[in-house]
């Protein structure tokens, strides 16, 4: 290759545009930072807090300690914001473990046993999943209200219940495992079977030891769509300290109440541990999102 | 050894508590119901013993959630969408009957002042009202003790003369507004009268007649001899005379009348044809954006003279990896006309201040804006896998030739990329389709619509579209609205089943998102 002057030059323009188009990304994530740390809840003055305005009241309130008023009164946090993180992060985690459990036997069964009607089965839980479940929000809340006059424990508002209607959303996932267990060797799970193993001890012992990357994408993935979940969170819950972080950020940006710095905070809050959970598991990620083009 | 005994006791509880429950139903009137958990508990008492069934067993908790959860609702929403469920017609024929018996007429304005006493035992209660006649006889009528569970199950109590009248003081008022919940449920029947009286007050009794007698199917009006008959079409109550509805609906089954209306009646018709168009317009650009730029983005990141590539991908993978509603909000309160940061610059700067939030074409940017800040990591990461697959033979033969890079994108790079890509261009294109929370987080899919007969915005998608009609609409037209889901189902499920034959056997794309 020749390092010519031009080349030199169409180098140093790549990374200038690379950095000029991520600074551009990146600005509502810096101002958002800048907000939380700013007075107020409006934007008075400039986007960079300065000593006049810096202000960790918002931090505070996110993460319930008392606030001081501008008259001198302290004033207990207006929104149990920790709470809704713990909410977010119980139902999500437990939705995706869950939905792990439900999709890694389907795909076991779709991917090594044969029965009849399988193929139309595989296409028609994916062509079924593309319903968008806003739009069968009075359908799923009836059915919660039925469940929860019988079972109250799962009933509206109450979060077993939502991470209960969370689990209807598999097919992807058990297309995505599905996939993998069909590129692992079959030689080991027959030699098992000559050795006697049920298919249940194959599973157990064999496949599930072997699956763990994909299991690890798959739960991250799940973790990280249903974190965020609006509109069949802020229908089933009711109750201000049973909402999640979604429902109760939303809530700080009515126009009535518009709590545009509590809001930054709490979206920092937030946004950070899944961000950074996310980047860890970078690699793994993107190579579970690429495998689903790539053509074997 | 241990284990299998283990396996064999908590089936049984599973078991024990499926009958439980089953009975519970069926004794608390829901015996259909009871009986269903009864069938379904026989059927997988069946699967996990019966050695035919084995695939079903891996299936069975995965596909049963998912029934519940997605199929089930699917075809409540289809049915629906060939009712009149809405907030006109949300009851069923039986609660409607029962609406029109509660309503009720006094036949004199005579009122009964009352009081009302807690006897010694504080247990029961006794009324004791006054009874003037012409405003010269005074009479007290009493009432036996009665609990309050005697008075909410409506048993008549009888007023007498001669009963031993209570000691001590009346309620105040305020314990009278606390037992109203059943002193509202009392009949009291004074001597010699087939009408009891009851509550029409805080303070007083009076005579309540049924308003409407059921003489067979139809109403009849006590006062004005109006008849009302059902009419099973229309899920009203009629006038038999006007053919006027009065009252509530119920719940019927009107046919295609819901989706006749979306293509006949112009006032919803206009608006529909608006978002669906925008619908698809907003879908195909979104993706054409996000992976122009993915695409580039990613061939520069091929580049391997580029130092530090490893930082700038993580650097632009950020979006992607926040949590979608995060970002979204961010951009809502960023664009905010009056206080927002972006158009305090845009003033400061220009002088300008664009309203992003009322002019329907700025509002349409705006979103478009927000979702190639959230869209365009995913296509970055796509293409990368597929660039890395692309043999490097096929650059060097072209290099002979003299081609420059403009020529190679075009020539070989996207030739190369796009059929295994398409796939996942035609999932993103039906995500972006049905990006319900990017719109109703942004803008609600405002500015509005004028002169449309429902809820309907310049920004909304036919998912939020739907969204707002059924649920932000005081006139709540869930049958309308499952119609409209209904036909948004079926071009998804067309994308969908495109989606699968192009790629028989890949898994299918993840997109991310807040659904």
């Amino acid at each position: 290759m020749v390092a010519g002057k031009a080349y030199r030059g169409r180098l140093l323009l790549a990374h200038a545009a690379l950095i000029g188009f991520i600074a551009l990304v990146a600005i509502p994530l810096f101002m958002v930072i800048s907000i939380s740390l700013r007075k107020g809840n409006f934007a008075t003055g400039g986007i960079l807090p300065t000593a006049d305005t810096f202000s960790l009241e918002h931090w505070r309130m996110v993460l319930g300690l008392p606030v001081q008023q501008a008259d001198g009164t302290w004033l207990a946090p207006s929104a149990p914001v920790l709470r809704w993180l713990w909410n977010s992060v119980v139902i999500a985690a437990t939705s995706a473990g869950l939905i792990l459990a439900l999709a890694s036997t389907c795909a076991y069964a779709f991917a090594r046993m044969k029965f009849r009607g399988r193929e139309t089965l595989l296409g028609s839980l994916l062509i079924l999943q593309m319903f968008p479940m806003v739009l069968a929000i009075i359908a799923i809340y009836s059915i919660l209200e039925t469940l929860g006059h019988w079972v109250p424990a799962i009933g509206l508002d109450t979060h077993p219940g939502l991470i209960l209607a969370y689990l209807g959303g598999i097919a992807t996932h058990i297309w995505m495992i599905k996939g993998y267990f069909e590129s692992l060797p079959i030689a080991l799970e027959e030699s098992a079977a000559i050795d006697g193993a049920t298919p249940w001890q194959t599973f157990r012992l064999i496949m599930l030891p072997a699956s763990l990357p994909i299991f690890a994408v798959v739960f991250i993935l799940a973790f990280i769509g249903l974190i965020g979940e609006y509109p069949l969170a802020s229908v089933m819950l009711q109750r201000t300290h049973q909402w999640t972080l979604a429902v109760g950020a939303n809530s700080f940006l009515y126009e009535q109440n518009y709590l545009w710095g509590d809001f930054a905070a709490t979206a920092v809050l937030a946004g950070l541990p899944i961000t950074l959970l996310f980047l860890a598991c970078q690699r793994l990620l993107v190579s579970g999102l690429t495998a689903g083009g790539v053509k074997e | 050894m241990t284990a299998r005994v283990f396996n064999r006791i908590l089936w049984g509880l599973l078991l024990a508590g499926a009958v439980v429950l089953a009975l519970r139903m069926g004794s608390r009137g829901a015996p259909v119901l009871g009986a269903g958990v009864l069938a379904v508990t026989a059927l997988i008492a069946w699967i996990y013993v019966s050695p035919r069934a084995r695939a079903s067993r891996y299936l069975l908790p995965g596909l049963a959630t998912f029934a519940l959860f997605v199929l089930l609702p699917l075809i409540y929403t289809v049915y629906i969408a060939f009712t009149n469920y809405s907030g006109e017609h949300l009851l069923t024929h039986e609660r409607v009957r029962a609406w029109f018996a509660q309503d009720t007429y006094a036949p004199d304005d005579t009122r009964y002042p009352f009081r009302l006493y807690r006897t010694a035992e504080g247990e029961t209660y006794q009324v004791v009202a006054t009874v003037e006649r012409n405003g010269a006889e005074r009479r007290l009528l009493i009432s036996r003790p009665f609990t309050p569970e005697e008075a909410a199950a409506s048993h008549p109590v009888l007023l007498g003369l001669n009963i031993v009248p209570p000691s001590g003081e009346p309620l105040p008022i305020r314990e009278i507004i606390a037992a109203r919940p059943w002193l509202n449920q009392a009949r009291f029947t004074p001597p010699g009268s087939p009408v009891p009286l009851r509550l029409v007050s805080l303070r007083a009794l009076g005579f309540r007649l049924p308003m409407w007698n059921a003489q067979g199917e139809t109403l009849v009006h006590a006062v004005t001899g109006q008849v009302l008959a059902p009419d099973p079409q229309r899920g009203n109550y009629v006038d038999t005379a006007t053919r006027e509805p009065v009252g509530p609906g119920w719940r019927v089954w009107i046919g295609l009348d819901n989706f006749r209306h979306l293509f006949s009646d112009p006032a919803i018709r206009r608006p529909f044809l608006q978002i669906f168009i925008w619908n698809v317009v907003f879908a195909f650009l979104s993706v054409v954006i996000t992976f122009a730029i993915g695409v580039l983005l990613a061939s520069l990141l091929q580049w391997k003279a580029l130092r530090g590539r490893a930082i700038y991908r993580t650097l632009l993978i950020l979006p992607y990896a926040i949590p979608a509603f995060i970002p979204i909000l961010v951009f809502k309160g960023l664009f905010n006309e009056g206080y927002g940061e972006i158009n305090l610059i845009l003033t400061s700067l220009f002088g300008i201040a664009p309203k992003w939030f009322t002019d329907p074409a700025l509002a349409r940017a705006m979103l478009l804006i927000v979702n190639t800040w959230l869209g365009y990591p995913y296509m970055m990461i796509i293409s990368s896998g597929m660039l890395q697959a692309v043999p490097d033979e096929l650059y060097e033969a072209t290099a002979i030739d003299g081609a420059g890079a403009w020529t190679n994108f075009w020539k070989i790079t996207l030739p190369q990329i796009l059929p295994p890509l398409f796939p996942l261009l035609i999932a993103s294109f039906a995500f972006n389709f049905n990006n319900f929370a990017l719109i109703y987080l942004l803008t609600g899919g405002k500015p509005d619509i004028v002169g449309s007969a429902t809820v309907a915005g310049t920004t909304d998608l036919l998912v939020s579209y739907t969204f707002r009609m059924a649920f932000k609409d005081s006139a709540a037209r869930f049958g309308f609205a499952s119609a409209v889901a209904t036909l948004l189902f079926l071009v998804v499920a067309v994308l969908a089943w495109q989606q699968l034959r192009f790629s028989r056997r890949s898994p299918p794309a993840q997109i991310k998102g807040a659904t």
